[in-house]
């Protein structure tokens, strides 16, 4: 298999705090429903910061830890480049500009709130929002097949965080202590069998 | 507000904060317990809606956080929100990073990542039927609100479409009066 020219030409970097600012900027702006596409397309494809294994990389990473993936992937390039003066800035250039504008969205929304046209915007525009978000969750589903513990117990604990989240209510402090702490054993246990005791 | 009860909210998202496997979107069932049912500080109606102010807003999903504030208690409200969700997982984040980032094929950090990976599934859907349970509660609202909920799954499961189109069509159905 060839390798494209653009594959083999050296990566770049940030020449200073300043670029990396504004292109947290430019790709947190461009997100809407999503930063990480954006992230992916501009970190690799355009500005050719990361190729795709360190994108991968890093975004796995970033998922295991707990926060917010895109913020928590920022943080980690920043800090790659110039260390924790640059986790700061990547952070603050992916955050500032859009708070100001969903704040004043929200703003503008307390004085119109009661105008019939808003609130049926609003309320479809929830309903999509919850459509999202379930969608994740199903294009996600299919990773149970490549958890250590089975396809049936993990799709077991999901059922079980579903029911005791959305339908019973019990506060997810103790969801995550007791029945993650649980899973991970599972987990522990799973992997050493698969692979023999570690070394 | 008091000024105890600001002080509350920081807390609640800085444990929220550390709690957050698999995206800050996870916790808003738990932040809907908190400020929706136990302290009464918003409706179901104005939790949904900030949610959804964020999505049509460009930006990280995080910033439905400080809509949240917003709506509970102003510019401070926003600020202990934000800065509460974020501040805990910054600090690890950082210190993680150097520190998990040569251990990734430790049977440890796979456990750990193995064992979230379930309950990141469970609380993603349990977050998406809180966020429709309002609307679907309500018959006026009903059957509008399943509809768009299952085009936007359709949509997002079968192509590459921007949501920000999806976004769009949930405005115009609520504009015209159909949700």
């Amino acid at each position: 298999m060839s390798v494209p020219a653009a594959e083999a030409t050296p990566l770049d970097a940030p020449a200073n705090l300043r670029e990396l600012f504004f292109a947290f900027n430019r790709l947190s702006l461009q997100g809407f429903g999503g930063v990480l596409p954006v992230a992916q397309r501009e970190l690799v494809e355009r500005r050719r910061w990361l190729d795709k294994q360190q994108f991968i990389e890093m975004l796995a990473v970033s998922q295991v830890l707990p926060g917010p993936n895109v913020v928590n992937l920022a943080l980690m390039f920043g800090d790659r480049c110039f260390g924790v003066r640059g986790a700061m800035t990547a952070l603050a250039g992916m955050m500032l500009a859009p708070l100001v504008v969903v704040l004043a969205l929200t703003a503008l929304y307390g004085q119109y709130s009661h105008h019939p046209l808003v609130s049926g915007a609003l309320r479809g525009m929830g309903a999509v929002a919850a459509g999202l978000v379930i969608s994740t969750a199903l294009k996600l589903l299919g990773t149970v097949r490549h958890n250590p513990m089975g396809r049936w117990l993990a799709l077991a604990f999901a059922a079980l965080t579903f029911v005791l989240i959305a339908l019973l209510r019990w506060p997810l402090v103790w969801i995550v202590l007791g029945l993650g702490s649980l899973a991970m054993a599972v987990a522990w246990r799973s992997l050493g069998r698969s692979e023999g005791p570690p070394p | 507000m008091t000024g105890a009860e600001l002080l509350g909210l920081f807390g609640h998202f800085l444990l929220l904060s550390l709690l957050a496997v698999g995206g800050a979107i996870t916790t808003a069932p738990d932040m809907h317990r908190y400020m929706v049912t136990e302290q009464h500080w918003l409706t179901d109606a104005q939790f949904t809606s900030s949610i959804a102010i964020a999505q049509a807003a460009p930006g990280p999903n995080l910033l439905f956080v400080a809509v949240l504030g917003w709506n509970t208690a102003g510019p401070l409200g926003a600020f202990a929100t934000t800065a509460g969700i974020l501040l805990p997982s910054t600090v690890l984040s950082l210190w993680a990073t150097r520190w998990g980032s040569q251990r990734r094929e430790t049977r440890f950090v796979r456990s750990f990542t193995n064992g979230l990976t379930p309950l990141t599934l469970g609380l993603l859907l349990a977050t998406g039927w809180i966020l429709a349970e309002p609307y679907v509660r309500v018959a006026q609202y009903r059957w509008g609100a399943l509809g768009l909920i299952a085009i936007t799954v359709l949509v997002m499961v079968r192509t590459k479409a921007s949501p920000m189109w999806l976004v769009a069509l949930g405005a115009l159905a609520g504009v015209l009066g159909l949700v």
